[in-house]
């Protein structure tokens, strides 16, 4: 057995000794080795998590209301049921957009109907009513409402199907009733899926239009970027620069009109798979619009994707794609990895995030010459695992719904130059002495995506492995500093 | 920016390219033409939309409060060794240990028992078992604080029973202490639940009266200023009167990097909280966030208990004064010159406040303190914006503007949220606003300086680690508004012949 196997075996039996029994062998199927060239994974995913072992999970609501639907940005979203839920994911997600806020955009909003006693007991219809007209009156410019549902609605019987489907009527706008409680579902996943269905019954089987589009082969729809810290925009410059027509862009910074009008897309660019494979499937099978996957992470990546995006295309693209990653795009990157390789040479990464980036990452990392030693995803399906293997090229430690007390093992043991993973885990992280960065959130930085991207990225990865103070953690008085 | 080598991530979207992008976008976005969506602007700002904006009875735009959990969690984790444990969607749990994380830049340790689909048709208790026993199991604490979410509220889980359950089963040893508080999200905000959990723990710990002694029980209720702590405790040794601070946070929320996570750190030790019904009185800095507690302490331990808000001059006088009175001891000399010095400070910076307009938000505690510290200064609070208030906070509030003579010129808006604050704040401006980091929004809408002060504050660094009452929260406080206000007078005097040298 290679030396790096054997350390990775002892680690994750000595991590697993903790827990009771049963927790033990439930948790034992959901860590894994791979080797080069595996062919399955055979992490076990999309399970509940154990109660009690502090999970860093979340629920469909954020799911739904914090990934897919949130970031539409000329609808307003409510956040139905107590005002909790809706608190804590205001505007916190950096899913930026342009416009005014309240008036015609209302993303970086937290629009609740904030249940009270009397809600629960009576039921919240008569409510629901009541707050689209007065959304009505309060954003006359919206192009819709979406009734994002927390915990209490599927709970006591509301019909907020009914509701939605009258007040459409008499507003004359779109209204989305989403059944994304907290409870459904085992992570952020199902809420992605119910978010996805959602869109299919209310918008394209509803058959809402989107703005005229001119007809053109280069159509193509942006899915699957929520614009954090400003990814799409970042990628969306080198579709455009390919010579692509990107007439919709989902979720982040998008309007309605772009929703209904991915359909018209000849090809549809799918980003964050997890989260929004659902609807392309739909529409590939309804529309027969075909979609791919992609990724602008980093020069390797984003060159094999330009490439492949371009294979979908006249020859007048490839030649265009040939000569940006050739002549301007190659020598631009090449500059940055060349004066960032030498500092993070060699680093050792942990990751630990969503449903995508645990793979879309690695190679990035690799470009600048650092090596994932582990990575992990929250809530991830086995599409998702068999899908990273192909990033794999080293002997690599997986793991799914990691706990905080495998985070704290993980730490100790190995030691990872810099981890990745959320604001839960940040504090935790770097008082252990280990450099960290927030990799939802790009840690209030981004956009990584695209060219623009990965300046930043590789300026923020040197920045959190090289910062003087992590050499500064042991006292001068502490042996061995 | 100028610091910025290469792309520059703080002003790349107002460059060429990206305006070009955005435009090119807009093309597909099927928006509402620019002539429309500044004629809508400017009716927003208007009284007529203002009318409607204050007739809304269903809809909450940009509350200031959250649910009963996060409070209940807070007070929690202020006890030795203690994991705040929620029944119920680990989705809350996620949610409440990133708004701390966000605001104090700290772990925020604590679990959930995941309760999906199935518990809510079967009822929770297996995921109390489990979570109970993953929990003690993993993470060893003394204690386990209990709280609920609205999911097991609605099916309406009788949690007692379930953790007797577990230890009878052997789930977790009979002699781990697990306190339980029912904080439906539904009813009154995190508040309510700090004071549902801080209720079950002195009741659970302090049920027994214990042997009289001379220590003072010393509560600063849902207050997210690590600093306040460190400053009660000096004011205190400086009286030399023995106290116990229950539910103390601040060691846990101001944890060192030193290479060794530790999970739990600090908090109350519960021997001195099996202690506290003994003690010779009690002083609650806060109110709102306490009137259950209050009232145990008072009828069941039957204490004397000084309720004070310990904000701003007036504040701090009635600390020292109380301490005096329950304890018997003169007001040591020191804190006689704080005081003194403190008041110098006010005599040095008033002038910049004075006549100034404010709005102020904040959760009731608070904006009650922050409001009368305005007053003292001679600035004019408005706009007293509180989400989640109630009658008593606005009679209150009403009787403190009477006595300032402020009853006409100021008034208090209890249960509304920020989008009504920003009608008011176009209808009736203000100069500056106080308030937490949501308020930002409003301030930026109508271009109003925010003064950071309250809970959450997620875009500032180290603000919750100074304090806010006492003699050095006094200091820091003036010092905010103060320069504050200072920032604001440079900036708008940048271009013209009143940029002063002296101010
Ligand atoms: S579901 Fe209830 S308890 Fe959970 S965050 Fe939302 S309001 Fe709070
Ligand atoms: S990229 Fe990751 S974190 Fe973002 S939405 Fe997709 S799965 Fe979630």
């Amino acid at each position: 057995m290679p030396e790096k196997t054997t350390v990775y075996k002892d680690f994750i039996e000595d991590t697993l000794k903790e827990y009771p029994e049963k927790s033990k062998k439930e948790r034992a199927k959901h860590i894994a080795i791979i080797e080069p060239g595996d062919t399955s994974c055979s992490v076990k995913s999309n399970k509940k998590s154990l109660p009690g072992v502090m999970t860093i999970r979340g629920c469909a609501y954020a799911g739904s209301k914090g990934v897919v639907w949130g970031p539409v940005k000329d609808m307003v979203h409510i956040s139905h049921g107590p005002v909790g839920c809706g608190q804590y994911s205001w505007g916190t997600r950096r899913n930026y957009y342009n416009g005014i806020t309240g008036i015609n955009s209302f993303g970086m909003m937290q629009i609740t109907s904030d249940f009270q006693e009397k809600d629960i007991v009576f039921g919240g219809d008569k409510k629901l009513s009541k707050i689209i007209d007065e959304l009505e009156e309060m954003f006359p410019l919206s192009k819709g409402i979406s009734i994002q549902s927390e915990c209490p609605i599927g709970l006591i019987g509301d019909d907020i199907e009914a509701v939605a489907r009258k007040k459409s009527e008499e507003i004359k706008k779109t209204i989305i009733p989403v059944r994304c409680e907290g409870f459904r579902g085992v992570s952020q996943s199902l809420g992605h899926h119910i978010a996805n269905d959602a869109l299919r019954d209310w918008v394209y089987e509803k058959d809402v239009k989107g703005a005229d589009v001119e007809d053109s082969k280069y159509n193509v729809a942006l899915m699957g970027d929520y614009n954090i810290g400003g990814d799409a925009w970042s990628s969306r410059k080198i579709l455009e620069d390919m010579g692509l027509k990107v007439i919709s862009q989902s979720t982040g910074d998008s309007t309605l009109s772009e929703l209904a009008n991915i359909k018209k897309a000849k090809l549809v660019l799918l980003h964050c798979y997890r989260s929004m494979n659902y609807v392309a499937r739909y529409l590939e099978e309804k529309f027969q619009v075909p979609w791919l996957e992609f990724n602008f992470f980093g020069p390797t990546q984003i060159f094999q994707s330009m490439r492949k995006i371009a294979e979908h295309f006249d020859e007048k693209i490839k030649e265009r794609t040939e000569y940006l990653i050739n002549e301007v795009y190659g020598p631009k990157l090449q500059k940055i990895t060349d004066k960032y390789f030498p500092k993070i040479k060699g680093k050792k990464v942990v990751l630990y995030v969503g449903g995508l980036r645990p793979r879309h990452i690695i190679p990035a990392f690799q470009d600048l010459g650092a090596e994932v030693i582990m990575t992990g995803y929250e809530f991830a399906h086995n599409d998702d695992y068999q899908r990273t293997l192909e990033y794999l090229n080293d002997t690599t430690i997986i793991v799914d719904d990691m706990t905080e007390y495998e985070l704290e093992k993980t730490i100790k043991k190995l030691k990872p130059d810099l981890f990745g993973s959320g604001i839960k885990e940040k504090y935790q992280v770097q008082k252990s002495g280990v450099p960290f960065r927030q990799m939802h959130s790009w840690d209030y930085s981004g956009p990584y995506h695209g060219i623009d991207g990965y300046e930043i990225f590789a300026k923020d990865v040197d920045m959190a492995i090289n910062g003087y103070i992590w050499k500064k953690i042991t006292p001068p008085w502490e042996k061995g500093a | 920016m100028k610091g910025c080598e290469g792309i520059c991530n703080i002003t790349m979207f107002n460059e060429e390219s990206y305006k070009t992008l955005f435009n090119n976008k807009k093309n597909y976005e099927d928006g509402h033409d620019d002539k429309k969506v500044k004629s809508v602007l400017e009716y927003t700002k208007t009284k007529e939309y203002m009318e409607k904006n204050f007739s809304r009875e269903a809809v909450v735009i940009n509350p200031l409060k959250a649910c009963q959990p996060l409070g209940a969690f807070y007070a929690a984790i202020g006890f030795e060794n203690t994991l705040p444990y929620l029944h119920g969607s680990q989705g809350c749990a996620a949610y409440f240990r990133s708004h701390f994380s966000r605001h104090f830049k700290e772990p925020f340790p604590a679990v959930s028992d995941s309760m999906t689909e199935d518990a809510a048709v079967f009822g929770g208790h297996k995921n109390i078992y489990e979570g109970l026993k993953n929990s003690y199991k993993l993470y060893k604490p003394e204690i386990i604080g209990m709280c609920t979410s609205c999911m097991a509220e609605v099916i309406g889980d009788d949690i007692s029973s379930f953790v007797n359950n577990a230890k009878s089963q052997g789930d977790i040893p009979k002699d781990v202490d697990v306190v339980t508080a029912h904080t439906p999200s539904f009813v009154g905000s995190h508040i309510t639940g700090y004071d549902n959990m801080l209720y079950e723990f002195i009741k659970y710990f302090g049920d027994e009266l214990s042997a009289k002694h001379e220590k003072i029980n010393v509560f600063l209720g849902f207050d997210t200023y690590v600093g306040d702590f460190t400053e009660i405790k000096r004011i205190f040794s400086l009286f030399g009167v023995e106290y116990t601070i229950i539910s103390d946070p601040s060691e846990m929320l101001n944890s060192p990097a030193d290479g060794n996570y530790k999970m739990f750190r600090g908090g109350t030790k519960i021997e001195e909280l099996k202690k506290a019904p003994g003690a010779k009185g009690a002083i609650f800095l806060q109110t709102y966030s306490m009137s259950k507690t209050i009232q145990h302490v008072k009828n069941q331990w039957g204490q004397v208990a000084r309720i004070i808000n310990p904000i701003g001059l007036k504040g701090f006088d009635d600390l020292l004064v109380a301490i005096s009175e329950l304890t018997g001891k003169e007001i040591p000399e020191e804190l006689k010159s704080e005081r003194g010095k403190f008041v110098d400070a006010i005599t040095d910076s008033y002038y910049h406040v004075y006549g100034k307009r404010f709005a102020v938000t904040g959760d009731p505690d608070i904006a009650y303190g922050l409001t009368r510290f305005i007053l003292e200064l001679g600035g004019e609070p408005v706009h007293i914006l509180v989400t989640n208030a109630n009658k008593k906070f606005t009679k209150e509030m009403n009787k403190l503007l009477e006595e300032f003579s402020k009853e006409d010129s100021c008034k208090v808006y209890p249960e509304k949220d920020m989008w009504h604050l920003r009608s008011l704040m176009f209808v009736e401006p203000v100069d500056y606003l106080i308030g937490n980091t949501f308020t930002k929004l409003v301030a930026r809408d109508t271009d109003t300086p925010l003064i950071r002060i309250g809970f959450p504050i997620f875009d500032r660094h180290h603000l919750h680690r100074y304090p806010v009452i006492g003699y050095q929260g006094g200091i820091n406080l003036l010092n905010w508004i103060v320069n504050g206000i200072l920032e604001d007078i440079d900036n708008k005097t940048k271009d013209s012949s009143n940029f002063d040298i002296v101010r």
